[in-house]
């Protein structure tokens, strides 16, 4: 019991909660950018514009398909290659939003083709340009129905931040693990610690995803 | 890149070799798992429903990545040693069954209803109209989301390097720290991952519209 008083005592469980800080700071920015180039790509994706279309596929499909991790390292180690050297949290922000980016694009193509058949042609057949169709008609419906696979996103966007730890980041996991690397006997209450705070957060999101789901449904 | 290739194809084929081998006991035991807990989320019974969400719950929603350190840092403290990649499985395993169980539940789900009352109708038991009617019916449903979970199954894996399991990530860094060569390292890497994602994925695509 003195070991778990000990351990998440006020120093501790406040360092621990600058890391959340920045477990939350890299997830907000992350969401951000890649909710805005994600439905860019897969607005651009859907709109079938020659070679454009198809070449920002390919890509998508690239970065969908590889390795969280391995997409962190490639931008930990390659920016400075191309002559920018950012910070490690800088380093983390840029390659969640590429994988992320890669995801949503994905879940917008599909949000949007499942409600654009015939909505489509309706509207074009009313004299509305291909854009006005997409912005005024296809658009806002396509994103209610995406609001909880997007949340869902979310929800493992910020689970994915802990591996960032990997380029020391001095996120939540990153705190943790310096805090137990002092004192192996802390190891238990961390994890607890680390586990609840994770939970909480996703969990609370998580709720409100299927709420919405519920009431987008009726 | 050539020189990579040449001198270390003996580690990524090993990597190679583990990556597969952890996705595929992951797949195999999950299934099993997964299935029984969206049982549990559904059957008439108040707390094995509890029980079966209380475990969905739970594993989707902390990170992978403490699972599997608590199997490669506490278990062996306090509990039985394992090695890093059995830490690494077992951890994969408990969080996949959690999305596979979510996948089940819901294409159960989308078929019970009508059926459930048809089958109990002609006087199949509960147990008997979900073995025969139900879950055959889910489990066609179910076949492209849960081909795109073993494609994040796949990915996952790569939680691995974190405990010295021996994939492929593993593998990279472990390449990139004896070559300095980290770019091509994690390039080939790289391409060795997409050659098993990107065709499951592509494939999964076509299920999907083929079924649609």
């Amino acid at each position: 019991m003195q070991t778990w008083i000990d351990a998440l005592s006020w120093l501790n469980f406040g360092f621990l909660l600058k890391g959340l800080a920045v477990t939350l700071y890299i997830s907000l920015v992350s969401i951000v950018l890649s909710f805005i180039l994600g439905s860019v790509l897969g607005i651009i994706r859907y709109s079938k514009i020659k070679f454009i279309s198809a070449a920002v596929g390919f890509v998508i499909d690239l970065v969908r398909n590889l390795p969280l991790l391995l997409i962190i390292f490639f931008t930990y180690f390659g920016m400075p290659k191309i002559g920018y050297r950012p910070s490690a949290i800088t380093s983390a922000i840029i390659a969640m939003t590429i994988f992320e980016s890669s995801m949503l694009a994905e879940i917008v193509r599909s949000g949007i083709q499942s409600v654009s058949e015939g909505q489509m042609e309706g509207a074009r057949s009313t004299g509305m340009s291909f854009v006005q169709a997409l912005w005024y008609i296809i658009l806002p419906q396509a994103y209610r129905h995406m609001i909880p696979t997007i949340i869902g996103q979310f929800v493992s966007l910020i689970k994915d931040t802990s591996l960032a730890t990997i380029i020391v980041v001095p996120e939540l996991m990153q705190h943790a693990q310096v805090i137990y690397g002092q004192n192996a006997n802390y190891i238990v209450p961390m994890f607890a610690a680390l586990t609840l705070l994770y939970f909480i957060i996703c969990f609370t999101l998580s709720m409100a995803g299927s709420y919405l789901h519920k009431h987008m449904a009726s | 890149m050539i020189n990579i290739l040449n001198h270390f194809s003996n580690e990524l084929f090993v990597g190679f070799g583990w990556t597969l081998l952890a996705s595929f006991l992951t797949l195999v035991f999950s299934l099993i798992f997964g299935i029984f807990i969206a049982l549990l989320e559904v059957i008439p019974h108040k707390v094995a429903n509890k029980i079966g969400r209380g475990y969905v719950e739970i594993f989707r929603n902390i990170p992978l990545l403490i699972i599997v350190m608590f199997f490669y840092l506490i278990v062996p403290k306090y509990i039985i040693q394992l090695n890093g990649f059995t830490a690494g499985t077992i951890g994969l395993f408990l969080y996949t069954s959690a999305f596979i169980a979510e996948i089940i539940r819901s294409g159960i789900q989308s078929v019970s209803g009508g059926q459930m009352e048809g089958a109990r109708s002609t006087g199949m038991t509960y147990k008997q109209a979900m073995q025969y009617i139900i879950l055959p019916q889910a489990m066609k449903i179910v076949i492209p989301p849960l081909g795109n979970q073993f494609v994040n199954l796949i990915k996952d894996s790569s939680i691995l390097a974190f405990v010295a399991g021996f994939d492929l990530m593993y593998q990279a860094n472990a390449i990139a720290s004896v070559t300095f060569d980290t770019m091509n390292s994690y390039f080939i890497i790289g391409i060795l991952y997409l050659i098993i994602t990107m065709p499951l994925s592509y494939y999964m695509r076509y299920l999907e519209k083929k079924l649609a």
